[in-house]
């Protein structure tokens, strides 16, 4: 037993004096403020566990029944979650700085939304 | 069993509908008085109200006024929905393999020659059986009549562009960039014509009909008898293409 307590000894502090500074500075997503800077249309800590379940629901009551209620639409959430680049253009989900992206790249939660739909607000009326 | 649930309270919900329809129906009645009753005009229903089986949307094609050279209602269309000329995706596919929601036909009488341009896309069947053949249910049939895909649940199969007798669905075969935000449109997906569901849904009519510079296409409710579209079709002669089948369409044309 005592031959264990003295190998662990040294571990043990170093795992200690390792801890430290990350237990000071985890990494956290950088959230992106929205534009609007007004209160999301749910709590925000509602949104941050629930989004993707209110997403769902959306998507089958307006594909499936054609109800269009724009609270909990996608196109929603990007009259107010833009983060503008460099340009001062809206970023798309490509970019790592998409509101989107910050909190989906830092838990690896990857999404497949952007393979059909636009992730940015876009100007309608568009001629040919 | 949750979908079972769902539908149930699907249908409970229309019942419910169908019902305040009619009191309303009868309340407009007894104000207006004199014979008089209120008809809905092809108006936007709510926002958060469901699509209901009270109406089916259709079109009525008269291919007299549609000109063989002109291709506004396909312009409109590409525009709409993002694709063909509406974007500069799809660069590697082969021209039958890109998208096309809606194509100008010329169908040619062979014993007169007397040549017809009509614009082709999906006749939005009462029975469809790009429906009844798809796997996962994402090929699907709104309460209103419209046929269309739920991307969600399309695994890209293609049965249902094999069992469609009207050729109107395509594959997408790469991944695309320009999509518009009322129409998602994405690589391994089956789509077609939607009757434009978004326009329809704000109380607007289809692109095409909008563009077409002959109003040779027109939109409307054939549930209701007192649209345009009802009234035409009721006085004047009109047809479906391959009738035969007996797939009861949304889509009818005159003059074929």
């Amino acid at each position: 037993m005592k031959r264990y307590g003295y190998s662990l000894l040294p571990l043990l502090v170093l795992l200690l004096t390792a801890g430290a500074p990350a237990l000071a500075g985890a990494p956290k997503p950088d959230i992106p403020e929205a534009i609007k800077g007004e209160q999301c249309v749910e709590d925000t800590g509602f949104m941050r566990r629930n989004h993707m379940e209110l997403l769902e629901h959306q998507r089958d009551d307006t594909v499936r029944r054609g109800i269009r209620s724009k609270k909990h639409s996608l196109k929603n959430c990007f009259t107010c979650h833009v983060v503008k680049g460099d340009d001062g253009k809206a970023v798309t989900a490509s970019d790592p700085r998409h509101f989107c992206r910050e909190c989906h790249d830092y838990a690896a939660v990857n999404v497949d939304c952007w393979q059909c739909h636009v992730s940015t607000p876009e100007p309608r009326g568009d001629k040919l | 069993m949750s979908d079972e649930k769902a539908m149930s309270d699907n249908q409970i919900d229309s019942y419910k509908r169908r019902f305040l329809g009619q009191s309303a129906a009868i309340a407009g009645a007894a104000t207006l008085g004199g014979g008089l009753v209120l008809t809905s005009v092809a108006g936007a229903r709510p926002a958060e109200q469901a699509a209901s089986s009270a109406n089916r949307w259709g079109l009525l094609i008269d291919t007299s006024k549609c000109a063989s050279d002109c291709d506004e209602c396909v312009k409109a269309c590409e525009t709409e929905h993002g694709w063909g000329r509406g974007s500069t995706d799809e660069q590697h596919s082969r021209p039958e393999q890109k998208a096309q929601w809606v194509r100008k036909v010329t169908v040619r009488d062979r014993a007169t020659g007397h040549e017809t341009s009509l614009p082709m896309m999906c006749q939005h069947c009462a029975h469809p059986p790009c429906v009844d053949v798809c796997p996962t249910g994402a090929s699907m049939k709104r309460d209103d009549g419209i046929v269309l895909v739920d991307k969600h649940r399309c695994i890209g199969c293609r049965y249902c562009m094999m069992a469609c007798p009207y050729k109107a669905r395509s594959f997408i075969h790469e991944a695309l960039h320009e999509q518009k935000t009322e129409s998602p449109r994405g690589k391994g997906t089956v789509e077609s014509c939607n009757l434009c569901v978004n326009r329809v849904d704000r109380g607007e009519q289809p692109a095409c009909a909008e563009a077409c510079p002959e109003k040779a296409i027109l939109f409307g409710d054939l549930e209701d008898a007192g649209s345009d579209i009802a009234k035409r079709l009721a006085s004047e002669p009109s047809t479906e293409i391959r009738g035969d089948l007996r797939l009861d369409l949304g889509v009818r044309y005159q003059h074929i």
